[in-house]
């Protein structure tokens, strides 16, 4: 049976370790039936400017780990979470002033940016996970 | 006829062989089968629960030599 829940993903740490279990955590909930809103703010953001691949930085063992074997990109798991999943990616409003970026700096799996109002708003009836 | 296929994610880590059974299941007809190989034991738990969960039917798990066979067959 396919459930019909709801989950809001904030992402805001820009560590391999966080930015993956939110990958995670959006692309399986998106391939299970879920319906996925993700806000992508503080230094998050930043990974996700087009040609700019500056590379996580692991916190401590599991991601160095991750690194040194064939663990999924958790960029490629978010773009899967949208392309398999139907899962909507929002990049923050605020953020995006603050970086000096445009709509087509980030990757094109992304919606139009949004803010805290109308995120919390479509999200107020789901589980949130923050990472 | 139903055909099988094998989707070969040997090598990749959790949610990795579950994303790229999805990619290929996409593709196939109704009735027709994958055969997706595994390394990761989390993915062996992990495709079982999704089939369930979706609506396709899963068919058996068998492990040989450290590589995970798991068969599924497109239900919908």
């Amino acid at each position: 049976m396919m459930s019909s829940n709801k989950i809001s993903v904030v992402v805001i740490s820009g560590t391999l370790e966080h930015l993956h279990m939110a990958a995670m955590v959006a692309s399986v909930a998106a391939v299970c039936g879920s319906e996925v809103l993700a806000f992508f703010s503080m230094n998050a953001l930043s990974h996700f400017i087009k040609g700019r691949n500056v590379k996580a930085m692991h916190e401590g063992e599991m991601g160095k780990l991750m690194e040194a074997k064939k663990v999924p990109e958790f960029k490629t798991l978010f773009e899967q979470a949208v392309e398999l999943g139907g899962a909507k990616l929002y990049p923050c409003a605020m953020a995006m002033d603050v970086l000096s970026v445009q709509q087509n700096d980030l990757e094109d799996y992304f919606q139009e940016a949004t803010g805290l109002t109308k995120f919390l708003d479509d999200g107020r009836d789901g589980q949130v996970f923050t990472f | 006829m139903a055909t099988r296929k094998i989707v070969d994610g040997r090598g990749s880590f959790c949610p990795g062989p579950l994303m790229e059974m999805i990619v290929v299941l996409k593709t196939i007809n109704i009735g027709d089968e994958l055969e997706v190989l595994s390394t990761d034991k989390g993915s062996a738990n992990e495709i079982p629960e999704w089939c369930k969960k979706i609506g396709h039917a899963y068919i058996s798990t068998t492990e040989k030599d450290g590589v995970w066979h798991i068969i599924v067959r497109k239900a919908k």
